[in-house]
């Protein structure tokens, strides 16, 4: 999942006795599992805290098609170049699906782009580290899309109809990007020392980023009580965390790498692995911009849209040119 | 003629169809993220990977009848710019949308042709592959000439634009028509077509797309050459440095 600290209505979360019947109608039929579809009535705050959940997704898989497509030119054989267009591929096409599934809520997606240029609206944080060497590729599929699939799995059966649907597809696609990620690193841990010392660098440099991507705790965030109760977010984020870190370290340990955290240790006791808390700090600077490729990421995107505005442009004028001519005749 | 002398023009065809596609594929996966609408993003990736594809197919058949125990990959990573064997056209840099979508469609009507040839090649593993690729091929001009068009008559800015990549791309168009001596052993055994025979087709082709697409077709004028014969532009060094660095750098490695 790509959505972090998504802001829901502000209020805590109301007792069904307190509801006016029409609300009351509404969280029942979640709590009974039905799907919400776009004609439905629903709260506005539901579908605010909705486009921004779906839009932060969306718009994160866009601005990550930069940092995998930052090692295209440059992968090492004709196969890994193709397996890495087709993934780069597949999150352009996440995009579009979630723009599409946020537009069922009445927004445009000019109007969403408009708010990712203007810096209004965010995206996952892990997308402004940098990609530094081969096996980053392969860390960014193994732990990335793996943190991503642990939240992007229970959202299938979120409570909105059309992101349930998109997830359902995004999911498919996601669990052959984390093997193929795996599959690279592999090649890296188990090759020359130099493909070694890669691989032990991209997970030093991941390993903490990818914990930050779920988010600081918010087991007593309103925001989250409000989420879960409308099923828009199904886990809280400690609880996803510590789920990726009992299935990561077993995989590092398979690889012969070293978890960047002299912590992290089975507790029997709790029947989960211990690990520490990532720099906070560290990602709330991110969050504000002032990750290391927050720029270069947003001017990479809006210099795309702005020297596309022609091509747009020049299609609608044509369209129009078309539609004129068609009602002529 | 000796089947070694085929064996070596055929040699040097295939690595101009693989390199051709190597090369124009690695272009247009630079704009991936960059692209100016979501759709087009999309469509670059996939139009990258096919021609990546179909590198693999004809490099991987080149390295095969060559006997040198060459593979695709030592063929696109481990050559230098002399032994690359494409058309000045597909190294030049993207430049805007446009010019892109210009040097696509210039090509896609070049390999439409050339593969409709050699779907009927006399040598059978030639001819599979054309069968295959032609399908692909067909869509990518089906897709680029629908852009061309549109962006000529479209508005004031886009069609300036067009013309401009039409006539900044013109003088690299020859190139593709030109026969070299392998062409001529390789058209004789009816393994593949001469290039000036497909001029004309291309022209009855081409031209009503351009009339659509109310652009000018430049005169006939200079053409750039040398890429077939591994005279390259200042270009193709820089996409190999930064496409072989990997395997340059950590020889013999696994990926």
């Amino acid at each position: 999942m790509y959505a972090q600290m998504v802001k829901s209505t502000g209020h805590a979360v109301r007792a069904l006795e307190d509801m006016e019947p029409q609300e009351r109608a509404f969280q029942e039929r979640i709590n009974a599992g039905e799907k919400i579809e776009p004609k439905d009535w629903m709260p506005e705050g539901y579908r605010k805290t909705l486009v921004r959940q779906i839009s932060q997704h969306a718009h994160s898989e866009i601005v990550g098609q930069l940092p995998e497509g930052n090692w295209i030119t440059r992968a090492p054989t004709l196969e890994r170049k193709a397996i890495l267009l087709a993934k780069v591929q597949d999150e352009a096409g996440h995009g579009l699906y979630l723009y599409c599934a946020a537009e069922t809520l009445g927004v445009s997606r000019d109007e969403l782009y408009e708010q990712l240029h203007s810096g209004k609206a965010k995206y996952s944080s892990i997308f402004n580290y940098p990609t530094l060497n081969w096996a980053d590729i392969g860390a960014v599929g193994w732990l990335v899309d793996g943190a991503a699939i642990m939240n992007q799995v229970p959202l299938q059966r979120t409570s909105f109809g059309p992101y349930s649907r998109a997830m359902i597809r995004i999911c498919k696609e996601e669990s052959f990007h984390q093997r193929q990620g795996y599959d690279i690193m592999m090649k890296m841990a188990f090759g020359s020392e130099a493909q070694k010392r890669m691989a032990q660098d991209a997970l030093n440099r991941f390993w903490w980023p990818s914990l930050m991507m779920f988010g600081p705790s918010d087991k007593d965030s309103i925001h989250s009580a409000q989420s879960m109760a409308w099923k828009i977010k199904l886990n809280t984020n400690d609880e996803l965390r510590q789920k990726f870190v009992d299935q990561t370290v077993p995989q590092a340990e398979y690889l012969g790498l070293t978890i960047p955290d002299e912590n992290v240790k089975w507790n029997e006791e709790r029947g989960h692995y211990d690990y520490t808390d990532p720099d906070w700090n560290e990602f709330f600077e991110v969050i504000k911009g002032n990750g290391p490729c927050n720029k270069e990421r947003m001017d990479a995107r809006v210099k795309a849209w702005e020297d596309g505005a022609w091509f747009r442009e020049g299609l609608m004028a044509h369209a129009e040119k078309a539609n004129t001519a068609e009602a002529a005749e | 003629m000796s089947d070694d002398t085929l064996n070596k023009a055929l040699f040097e065809f295939l690595c101009r169809m693989g390199d051709n596609t190597l090369v124009l594929g690695h272009r247009v996966s630079e704009w991936c993220g960059h692209a100016p609408v979501l759709e087009e993003d999309i469509a670059l990736a996939n139009m990258s990977l096919d021609l990546i594809g179909q590198t693999q197919l004809w490099l991987g058949l080149a390295g095969e009848l060559e006997g040198a125990g060459r593979s695709a990959d030592d063929l696109a990573y481990l050559r230098d710019a002399f032994d690359f064997r494409n058309l000045l056209l597909v190294e030049l840099p993207n430049g805007d949308f446009g010019k892109t979508l210009m040097r696509q469609f210039l090509f896609d009507g070049f390999q439409s042709l050339i593969l409709t040839e050699l779907t009927r090649s006399s040598n059978e593993r030639v001819k599979e592959i054309a069968l295959k690729v032609k399908k692909e091929v067909t869509y990518h001009l089906e897709r680029s000439s629908d852009l061309v068009v549109r962006l000529g008559d479209g508005n004031e800015e886009s069609h300036r634009r067009m013309q401009q990549a039409l006539n900044e791309l013109w003088p690299y168009v020859g190139e593709m028509f030109i026969d070299e001596p392998e062409d001529k052993l390789l058209s004789e055994a009816a393994i593949a077509p001469l290039p000036s025979s497909l001029k004309a087709r291309w022209e009855t082709l081409m031209r009503p797309y351009f009339a659509q697409a109310k652009l000018n077709v430049p005169d006939e004028g200079y053409a750039h050459k040398g890429g077939k014969h591994g005279t390259h532009s200042e270009h193709l060094g820089f996409i190999l440095a930064e496409m072989q660095f990997l395997q340059r750098a950590y020889p013999g490695s696994t990926w």
